[in-house]
């Protein structure tokens, strides 16, 4: 098991400039107060833009108004920057499969973006790794700036502007949600107050605000949440020499796991969890210390014990006496020669999920309804696999001639996501917790695992399988 | 299928006893889920038989009674519909085991009730205005609780409505993604509050919905007046079917009577005014119960579970229809079936599915014949030309017939 970061949305506000604002909203609240929506997405994040983009190429949906509200202005990227940006995500094939579904992924092609077929995870404390390989299948899942993928978004919106609306530098301030059902005056709907006072009204809202979900907090919904004792400081580095590149490593730390993702023959981007005081410590120590932490904490054995080493090197020698036949050569990751001025990043790390992804007319996707530690890389395929779900009820809904925001096939939506990311969140929490500790017994356990598990192809064919199912949804 | 008089009447399919028994419909309701099917015409149906009897006989007078009785029973329904959800019944036995405890819960309703009725019933309908209608009107709002008694009616659009719409789709060459049923006049007999109503009008179609009731005509409207869309693609009307028959005459392209048609006194008689609104070639939907022996055998049984307050023999089984009666009368009024679906209810998912078995609830799905090639472009032809079609195809069946050919 293992895989990676996902440079999860982070809350991207720029500060607006306040001329603009006011001209914007000016032109909206005098063409289009107390419209009626289908459908309101809160957020134009990653998964905010896509789930707009999604309904808005939707055969069924060809005939409902969506409006996609965001917070922050709209971002040209009119020619790509030559640096890359420190904030990328590891994009599944099964997300990869939505944004093509409308058109996103050619974009993204156009731009740039590196797949990766291999991954090796190891431990800081053994010899223990694994391996996985798809060298004869597909790609294992492609690493993307979130600018790039935002993009392509803004750009697929554009092209169906007469379905979405696109609202940029709004924000929602109040939410008035209906009673359960029709009463004698009351409005069906959900409605919206927006920061320049103007209001409209819509039949479904869907969530997709981040972490700090105000449609979560306006509807009371109850959100299970901790924050892990680590920071993950990002970070887009050079490596001393072109190498193939295709490798996604991850090597977890007693402090934490380390994480470098091609983004091109010489570029690789950084996850590192660490402690709060480490991290904070690494974004700001000189850049040549910093490579230098970097290397050592991919190739130092100074956690390495001799009882471990020796437990692990006899299981290694009874594979080798049961199945001769070779199991992965261990590679070695490339080494860092330098770091991009200013690409480090630090931000704090949690868990959260909603108890509850729906409400009558209300529905919660991505951050907004489970945040992840990134040492999986799941956190925006996740919110992509809530966006294939959802799109998918309720395009039948709408074929259906349904009401978008009837429960009925909300709490469809909700079965089907809770129980995949319940358990993926789960396992990403147990991983979390098992890799940091120095514990002899546990790191026993999981050296003896891992190797186990590498060394026994069918499970690790298995695993794979199920890791890229995992990634696919 | 037996029904059951509560204050030991036998049953007389008079307009005047069809206010009493709407009550009874209802509680066939709680007898099997399953078999459901009386709750939307159950609280409209009686007047609209009212209406149909009326319209055909000239029987006026008996209307203002008429509603009068029924004020009374649909607060007495009020009363058990909210205090029993549909979803806790299980499969029959545990069914049985509720319906008799509802049963008593609604005879000993019935009983405080039967005095005021008999007063009630001489007196004039303002009266029963005032007081009974506020409650019924209480009702008429649950018609849009997804989760209230309703329930099994909000779900079973998961099935009438693909099989609506995709029929239709049949007959549309291009349609129009998002709105696949634009073009389409559809009429909605018995719509209530307009649960089948607006699903249509969101796929494009102009429906039009008629409910005897008002009540539900005013909850229909209402609610669809917070939707733009629906607001202009919806017309709702409060009459009876044969009450605009004359200015509808060939004027839809598909005519819905979902869980309609067991309420109705002159089956053949409804199913003539239907074919009469539709346009050649259009498409008549009808949901309703089948008159099985599963249904006659719980009707038995539960009749002797409560023996001496409902006498043997006392049902309107007649009222009930099977696919095969159903078929011969759509047959003889120049509509060819082409499907005849069973629909199974499982009270403990909520869902319906469709099922070979048609021994409980049934879809079916029959076309009016269109006239020969050459009389097709009647619709173009002076209106003289059309109405003499119509008078007709309405009047005279052998006339048709030799149309037909």
């Amino acid at each position: 098991m293992a895989a990676w970061l996902a440079g999860s949305r982070w809350g991207a506000a720029p500060a607006a400039a306040r001329r603009d604002l006011l001209v914007s909203c000016r032109r909206w609240a005098g063409t289009s107060a107390d419209t009626v929506y289908d459908v309101v997405v809160s957020g134009g994040g990653l998964v905010g833009a896509a789930m707009a983009c999604a309904l808005g190429y939707d055969t069924h949906f060809c005939d409902k108004k969506v409006l996609l509200l965001e917070a922050g202005p709209k971002k040209v990227l009119g020619k790509l920057p030559e640096t890359y940006s420190n904030r990328v995500s590891s994009i599944s094939p099964g997300s990869a499969t939505l944004l093509s579904s409308f058109g996103a992924w050619d974009h993204i092609c156009n731009m740039r973006y590196r797949a990766f077929r291999r991954m090796q995870v190891w431990d800081g404390c053994s010899e223990a790794l694994i391996m996985f390989d798809k060298d004869n299948l597909d790609d294992m899942g492609y690493v993307v700036e979130n600018d790039v993928v935002l993009h392509a978004l803004t750009r697929q919106l554009e092209a169906v502007s007469d379905r979405v609306t696109v609202l940029y530098r709004s924000k929602a301030v109040g939410y008035t949600w209906p009673y359960p059902f029709s009463m004698a005056d009351s409005s069906p709907w959900v409605h919206i107050t927006l920061g320049d006072g103007s209001t409209l009204q819509t039949k479904l809202l869907i969530g997709a605000d981040g972490h700090n979900s105000g449609v979560r907090q306006a509807a009371g919904i109850q959100n299970v949440s901790w924050n892990y004792d680590q920071s993950a400081v990002v970070a887009t580095l050079h490596l001393s020499e072109a190498t193939e590149n295709n490798v996604a490593w991850q090597r977890f730390l007693p402090s934490g796991p380390i994480a470098l993702l091609p983004l091109s023959d010489t570029l690789s981007s950084l996850v590192w969890s660490t402690s709060h005081e480490h991290a904070a410590e690494l974004v700001s120590m000189d850049e040549e210390k910093f490579v230098d932490a970097i290397n050592s904490a991919f190739w130092s054995d100074a956690n390495h014990t001799d009882f471990i080493d020796s437990a692990g090197s006899m299981l290694q020698y009874a594979v080798a006496f049961l199945k001769p036949t070779k199991a992965s050569a261990r590679q070695l990751p490339p080494s860092v020669a330098r770091v991009d001025a200013k690409s480090r990043v630090l931000f704090p790390l949690g868990l959260g999920h909603a108890v509850e992804y729906v409400r009558p007319r209300l529905a919660l996707i991505g951050d907004a309804a489970h945040r992840v530690h990134p040492l999986a890389g799941q956190g925006v395929n996740m919110g992509f696999g809530d966006i294939s779900s959802l799109v998918h009820h309720l395009s039948t809904a709408a074929f259906n001639g349904r009401d978008l925001g009837s429960m009925s096939h909300l709490t469809s939506y909700e079965t089907d996501r809770q129980r995949h990311n319940t358990a993926l969140l789960a396992a990403t929490d147990l991983l979390k917790r098992l890799y940091s500790t120095r514990a002899t017994p546990l790191v026993l356990l999981r050296t003896w695992g891992l190797q186990a598990t590498n060394a026994v192809s069918p499970l690790k064919v298995r695993d794979c399988s199920q890791l890229s199912k995992s990634l696919a949804h | 299928m037996i029904r059951l008089a509560p204050n030991g009447a036998r049953v007389d399919p008079g307009t005047f006893l069809l206010g009493i028994f709407r009550g009874r419909d209802r509680k066939w309701w709680f007898l099997s889920v399953a078999m459901w099917g009386g709750h939307k015409m159950g609280s409209s149906g009686s007047r609209f038989l009212g209406g149909l009897r009326s319209g055909f006989r000239g029987a006026q007078a008996c209307c203002p009674r008429l509603t009068t009785s029924q004020a009374v029973y649909s607060k007495n329904q009020l009363s058990w519909t909210l205090r029993i959800k549909p979803r806790v019944f299980s499969e029959y036995r545990i069914m049985w085991f509720k319906s008799r405890s509802m049963t008593f819960a609604y005879l000993s309703k019935m009983k405080s009730y039967r005095l005021p009725w008999t007063r009630l019933y001489g007196t004039s309908q303002t009266t029963v205005d005032s007081s009974e209608v506020k409650t019924f009107l209480a009702l008429a709002h649950r018609w849009w609780d997804e989760e209230g008694v309703y329930a099994p009616l909000h779900s079973m659009n998961d099935l009438r409505v693909p099989f609506i719409r995709d029929n239709l789709l049949k007959t549309i060459v291009n349609h129009q993604p998002g709105k696949p049923l634009s073009g389409m006049k559809i009429l909605d007999v018995g719509c209530g509050g307009g649960l089948l109503t607006e699903p249509l009008g969101r796929l494009g179609a102009s429906v039009t919905g008629i409910d005897p009731v008002d009540e539900n005509i005013k909850t229909a409207q209402h609610h669809k007046s917070f939707d733009p869309v629906l607001d202009k693609r919806i017309e709702y009307r409060a009459c009876s079917l044969e009450e605009i028959v004359e200015e509808t005459a060939e004027t839809f392209d598909a005519v819905i009577a979902s869980e309609v048609v067991e309420h109705v006194i002159d089956l053949e008689t409804f199913i003539q005014c239907c074919c009469q609104v539709l346009k050649p070639g259009g498409s008549l939907f009808i949901t309703t119960i089948n008159k099985t022996q599963l249904s006659y055998a719980l009707g038995i049984v539960f009749a002797e579970q409560i023996a001496g307050i409902v006498p043997k023999g006392t049902h309107t089984w007649e009222k009930f229809v099977s696919p095969e009666k159903l078929e011969s009368i759509l047959e003889s009024n120049g509509l060819s079936v082409l499907t005849v679906a069973g629909m199974v209810y499982n009270p403990f998912s909520g869902y319906w599915h469709w099922s070979e078995n048609t021994s409980l609830n049934y879809a079916a799905h029959a076309v009016k014949s269109s006239v020969q090639e050459h009389v097709v472009p009647a619709k173009f032809a002076l209106k003289g030309e059309t109405e003499e079609l119509r008078a007709e195809a309405s009047h005279n069946s052998g006339v048709r017939e030799e149309l037909k050919r």
